[in-house]
């Protein structure tokens, strides 16, 4: 479909944002299906990286390791732990550089996430700000 | 009069309809949108949709985009009727029954979405599971024309929102030459079509398929219906569209043959496991075997206690079974859960007609 989307107005990024919930067991190192478990998201990364499509990505610490620093009417105030108290929490993210959503959708499926959800969301286009 | 000017109406809209598929295309594409003044300065995405592309080409796009998967169900079908539909806020919102400010709403939402989250207006190399998702929001459509929650008064009929479904499913089967189901759908929904003159007496009050007036079907659309579901069937991927078409082909037979409705929705229940496609089963197996057999097989079925034909077809049967008292407390049962006011008055009067 030649003509259909302009390549010059098609630089978009996507997060993608890991949510699990972290009581679910997940392969430890020295547990067996580990080192799959990690093949599989290096190759993930890997792909993304040869499609051009890498914008960055980590995993995250388990949320005991969170601190949230809240704002309210210029005081802050420290709690500990997440901001939400959920059963799911953000493990990780990665952040695609595609044309479309759709493109942002199909790497979202593609990650070798077990059991959780992985949330799309646009990034603000730095040009025309 | 008034069917006339609905008439001109409608020729208006299919007048403006390719137009506007582009125009809404660009408008989506570009952010101008209308209703929301959001600026493209240099104008550098003014022609993205190209120029030369097949205006079929540019409805499935159109259809494909506002029934993107991304969006959600209600969005899916303001947003078709609104875009590919070409119809306003204000008839949607009468059509389905809503407030105005929420079918605005929708739209307004939908559209930011569109274009700050970049949804495409292509169309992807693998169109089975978005042709699935277009095919449900026309279903969808249809049904809330042709099932009607309630009769509404306003600029656009039921009936209207039935028609403006058949178009549309009509545009989307032929822009999927290669998907046997939505073609299935239009079969199914030209089928239902066809009896629209004979489906309400003088009062408005349903009736029922097999007292219909037989004269009344309209057998050019009929005969349509064949010929959309032979082409669907030729293509040898049967799915539920098709096999509820199947169903509804077999009712506009001379004679019924239900053994072989008894085999559709066996079809069917392996396709969509649920509960309504059982209790279809179960009155065509009533009509085999026997009410006592039929009126078995729908206590069996779990989940549809809230659902006004499960007790209109336990009623049904019930009366058949020669249980009048029982009968009568169904016929209430489904009259106070039905919306539809021809519905309602049906089983108000099949009520009345089991006694005291």
């Amino acid at each position: 479909m030649p003509g259909l989307i302009d390549a010059k107005d098609t630089d978009m990024k996507y997060l993608l944002l890991i949510v699990s919930d972290p009581t679910l067991p997940s392969p430890e190192p020295g547990d067996e299906g580990f080192d799959e478990y990690m093949a599989a998201w290096t190759r993930y990364t890997q792909d993304m990286v040869e499609a051009g499509a890498y914008g960055g990505g980590e995993a995250l610490q388990g949320p005991e390791t969170a601190t949230t620093v809240r704002h309210e009417a210029g005081a802050t105030t420290l709690v500990d732990g997440p901001f939400a108290e959920l059963k799911e929490h953000v493990g990780g993210y990665y952040v695609v550089d595609v044309d479309t959503l759709d493109d942002a959708l199909e790497w979202a499926r593609r990650l070798p996430v077990g059991t959780g959800a992985v949330e799309v969301r646009p990034i603000f286009p730095t040009d025309g700000f | 009069m008034v069917a006339r000017n609905a008439g001109i109406d409608r020729l208006r809209r299919d007048a403006a309809a390719g137009r506007r598929v582009a125009a809404q295309a660009r408008v989506l594409e570009t952010g101008v949108a209308r209703d929301e003044a959001v600026e493209d300065p240099d104008g550098r995405a003014a022609a993205l949709v190209a120029e030369d592309a097949e205006v079929g080409d540019e409805r499935l796009r159109l259809l494909l985009l506002c029934c993107h998967p991304s969006l959600s169900r209600e969005t899916q079908v303001v947003l078709t009727l609104r875009l590919a539909g070409g119809l306003t806020t204000q008839e949607i919102a009468s059509a389905l029954l809503l407030p105005d400010a929420t079918v605005q709403q929708r739209i307004v939402r939908a559209k930011r979405k569109i274009r700050a989250a970049r949804i495409p207006l292509t169309i992807p190399a693998d169109l089975a599971e978005r042709a699935a998702v277009l095919t449900d929001v026309l279903a969808l459509i249809f049904n809330e024309g042709y099932v009607a929650h309630s009769a509404a008064a306003g600029t656009l009929t039921r009936v209207e929102l039935a028609d403006q479904a058949i178009r549309l499913t009509a545009a989307a089967a032929d822009a999927l030459p290669a998907e046997p189901e939505p073609a299935g759908l239009l079969a199914l929904q030209l089928f239902h079509r066809s009896r629209e003159a004979a489906r309400t007496d003088e009062e408005g009050a349903l009736v029922r398929l097999a007292d219909q007036d037989r004269t009344r079907w309209d057998r050019a659309m009929i005969a349509r219906g064949y010929a959309v579901l032979g082409r669907a069937l030729a293509m040898r991927r049967l799915g539920p569209w098709q096999v509820q078409a199947l169903v509804a082909a077999e009712h506009t037979r001379a004679t019924t043959d239900w053994a072989r409705i008894v085999r559709y929705y066996d079809l069917l229940i392996g396709m969509t496991p649920g509960p309504v496609p059982r209790l279809s089963r179960a009155v065509a197996v009533a009509e085999v075997e026997g009410a006592a057999v039929g009126l078995a097989a729908i206590d069996a079925i779990e989940g549809l206690d809230g659902y006004h034909l499960l007790h209109a077809a336990r009623a049904d049967l019930l009366e058949r079974a020669g249980e009048p008292a029982a009968a009568r407390l169904a016929w209430e049962r489904a009259a106070a859960l039905a919306t539809n006011p021809a519905e309602i008055a049906y089983a108000e009067r099949r009520r009345r007609a089991c006694g005291a």
